[in-house]
C-alpha cells in the first residue's frame, strides 16, 4: 500500500475547519476563540521545525546529532515538569529532581528497548530513537509531573499532620509515608488506565498513524503493545525516582519537616 | 532525667538557659506571638535553631531525630489525627489513662470524626503517654476543656509526671493553673524568659 502524501493545500482546509471553530466560539463568549488560533498556529510552526529537524537528523544519523536532540528534549520536559506544580521545591530542585527522573526512567527504557528489543543498526538509528525517546519522555513527563504535583500539594497541605506524627516520634519515611504512596499512585494511574483502555475504548495515535503510513495493523499492534508497556515502566519508575528524591528533600538532616522549601502558590 | 537547655535562639528568644529537673513541671507564659509554641518546638527538633539541648548526659545530636522526639515528646495545642479509628494513633493501648480522663470502654474504637475539640486534646495527651517519653512539652494542653475536665485532668498528669519522673515544661495562660501545676513559672519577657514568683 502506498502512502498518500497530504498536500499544503488539503491542510488548509483542515485549518479553516479550526477556524470555524474559533468564530463559533467567539460568538458564543467562550473566551477561548484566541487561544485555539494560537495553539493552532503554534502546532503547525512546531511540528514543521521539527519536521526539518528529524529530515536533517536522519540523513545525518550520527551518534552525537540523536545525543543532543535528546538532552534538549529531556530539558525541555524537565522545565515542563516545573511549571505544571503548583507549589514546587525551591532553588532549582524541581527542575533537577524532574529531569533527573525523568533521565534514569526514560533513558534507561529506552536504550534498553533499542538494544535489547528492537536492535536497528546502530541502535541509536534516529528513526527509532527518536519517535521512541520522544513518546517516552512525553508521558513520562506526564506521570513525574502528577505525581510530584500531588505530593508537594498534599504536604502543603497537611503539614499539621506530618508534623504531628513527628511528634509521636515517627520517622520521616513514616510520617509522609501515606502521602507518598498516594503520589506515587498518582503518577502511574493514568498509564493503567489507558492501557486497560486501550483498543476498545481509544484507538492509540500512534498505532492509527502507523497504520494510516501503510504498516499492516498486526505490525501497527506489535509497536503499539510495546509502546504502551515501555511507557508505562518509564513513567512508573520516573514517578517513584520522583517522589522518593522529592520527599526527601522535604525533610533535612534532623529529620524536620521543611515547608519553607516549597514556594508558595501563584495565582 | 532533667531536660537541660542551653543558650537557645529561635524567632525573638536569644541564648536561653533552662533546666528543668526530674519530675518538675516548669509553666511558661506570654502574650500570643511572644514564642511559647516555637520555643516548644525548637526544644522538640522541629525547627531550625542555635542552642544545645540535653536529656541528662546525652547530647540531642546523639539520637536520631525521630529518636529524640520520642523521648521530648512535644503535645501540640491543636492535635492532628490522620486514621480512622483512634485506637490507630496510639503506641499501645491505655485503658487507666483513658478511665481516669473520662472516657468509657470503646473510645478506642471510636471515629476521629465524631470527636471533639475537647475530646481530641484529652485524646492526644494519652496518645503522647502511650510512645513512652522521657520528657513532656504541652502546649495549652488544657485550652478546650471545660472546668471538670480540665481538673480531671490536671490530677491524671500530675500523677504520671510524678510517677515517671519526666521533666515538663508546660505552656499555660491560666495564672491559677500554673499555682496549681506548676513548680517553677516563667514567662516570656521580649527576648528572655522571666521568673515570676
Amino acid at each position: 500500500m502506498n502512502v498518500i502524501d497530504l498536500a499544503w493545500w488539503e491542510l488548509a482546509i483542515a485549518a479553516s475547519m479550526v477556524v470555524a471553530l474559533a468564530i463559533t466560539s467567539t460568538l458564543a463568549r467562550l473566551n477561548v476563540g484566541k487561544p485555539i488560533l494560537i495553539a493552532a498556529a503554534r502546532t503547525v510552526i512546531q511540528l514543521s521545525l521539527i519536521g526539518l529537524v528529524l529530515e536533517a537528523l536522519f540523513a545525518v544519523g550520527s551518534f552525537h546529532w540523536v545525543a543532543l536532540m535528546a538532552t534538549v528534549m529531556l530539558l525541555v520536559a524537565g522545565r515542563e515538569v516545573m511549571a505544571r506544580q503548583k507549589h514546587r521545591l525551591t532553588g532549582g530542585w524541581a527542575f533537577g529532581i524532574g529531569t533527573v527522573s525523568m533521565f534514569i526512567s526514560g533513558f534507561t527504557v529506552t536504550i534498553l528497548t533499542l538494544t535489547v528489543v528492537i536492535g536497528p543498526d546502530p541502535w541509536y538509528t534516529p528513526q527509532y530513537a527518536i519517535p521512541l525517546l520522544g513518546m517516552l519522555l512525553g508521558n513520562t513527563m506526564t506521570g513525574v509531573a502528577l505525581s510530584l504535583d500531588r505530593l508537594t500539594e498534599a504536604v502543603w497541605r497537611q503539614r499539621a499532620v506530618i508534623e504531628n506524627r513527628l511528634m509521636l516520634g515517627q520517622s520521616w519515611q513514616d510520617a509522609i509515608g501515606d502521602f507518598r504512596r498516594e503520589a506515587m499512585r498518582s503518577g502511574m494511574m493514568p498509564m493503567i488506565n489507558s492501557m486497560a483502555a486501550a483498543g476498545i475504548v481509544s484507538l492509540p495515535g500512534m498505532m492509527t498513524g502507523q497504520i494510516l503510513g501503510g504498516s499492516p495493523p498486526s505490525v501497527a499492534v506489535k509497536y503499539q503493545i510495546l509502546v504502551m508497556f515501555t511507557i508505562t515502566v518509564g513513567s512508573g519508575f520516573g514517578a517513584i525516582v520522583a517522589v522518593s528524591a522529592g520527599s526527601r528533600r522535604l525533610f533535612d538532616e534532623r529529620e524536620r519537616l521543611r515547608i519553607d522549601r516549597l514556594s508558595s502558590a501563584r495565582a | 532525667m532533667a531536660l537541660t537547655i542551653h543558650a537557645l535562639s529561635i524567632g525573638a528568644l536569644k541564648d536561653i538557659d533552662l533546666i528543668v529537673q526530674p519530675g518538675e513541671i516548669v509553666c511558661l507564659s506570654g502574650e500570643s506571638g511572644s514564642g511559647k509554641s516555637r520555643f516548644l518546638r525548637a526544644i522538640a527538633d522541629l525547627e531550625p535553631h542555635e542552642g544545645e539541648v540535653h536529656l541528662g548526659k546525652t547530647n540531642r545530636c546523639d539520637f536520631p531525630a525521630h529518636e529524640w522526639r520520642k523521648r521530648v515528646m512535644l503535645v501540640p495545642a491543636e492535635s492532628q489525627w490522620w486514621a480512622d479509628a483512634v485506637k490507630d494513633h496510639f503506641c499501645k493501648p491505655m485503658p487507666q489513662a483513658l478511665a481516669s480522663l473520662g472516657f468509657g470502654e470503646g473510645a478506642m474504637d471510636w471515629s476521629v470524626a465524631r470527636l471533639s475539640s475537647g475530646e481530641k486534646q484529652r485524646l492526644a495527651a494519652a496518645r503522647a503517654l502511650s510512645c513512652g517519653p522521657e520528657a513532656l512539652l504541652l502546649d495549652e494542653p488544657t485550652a478546650n476543656l471545660d472546668d471538670e475536665n480540665t481538673e480531671q485532668f490536671e490530677r491524671w498528669i500530675s500523677e504520671e509526671i510524678a510517677r515517671t519522673a519526666m521533666p515538663v515544661i508546660w505552656v499555660a495562660h491560666d495564672e491559677a493553673q500554673m499555682k496549681r501545676v506548676g513548680n517553677r513559672h516563667f514567662r516570656i519577657k521580649g527576648d528572655h524568659l522571666e521568673p515570676v514568683t
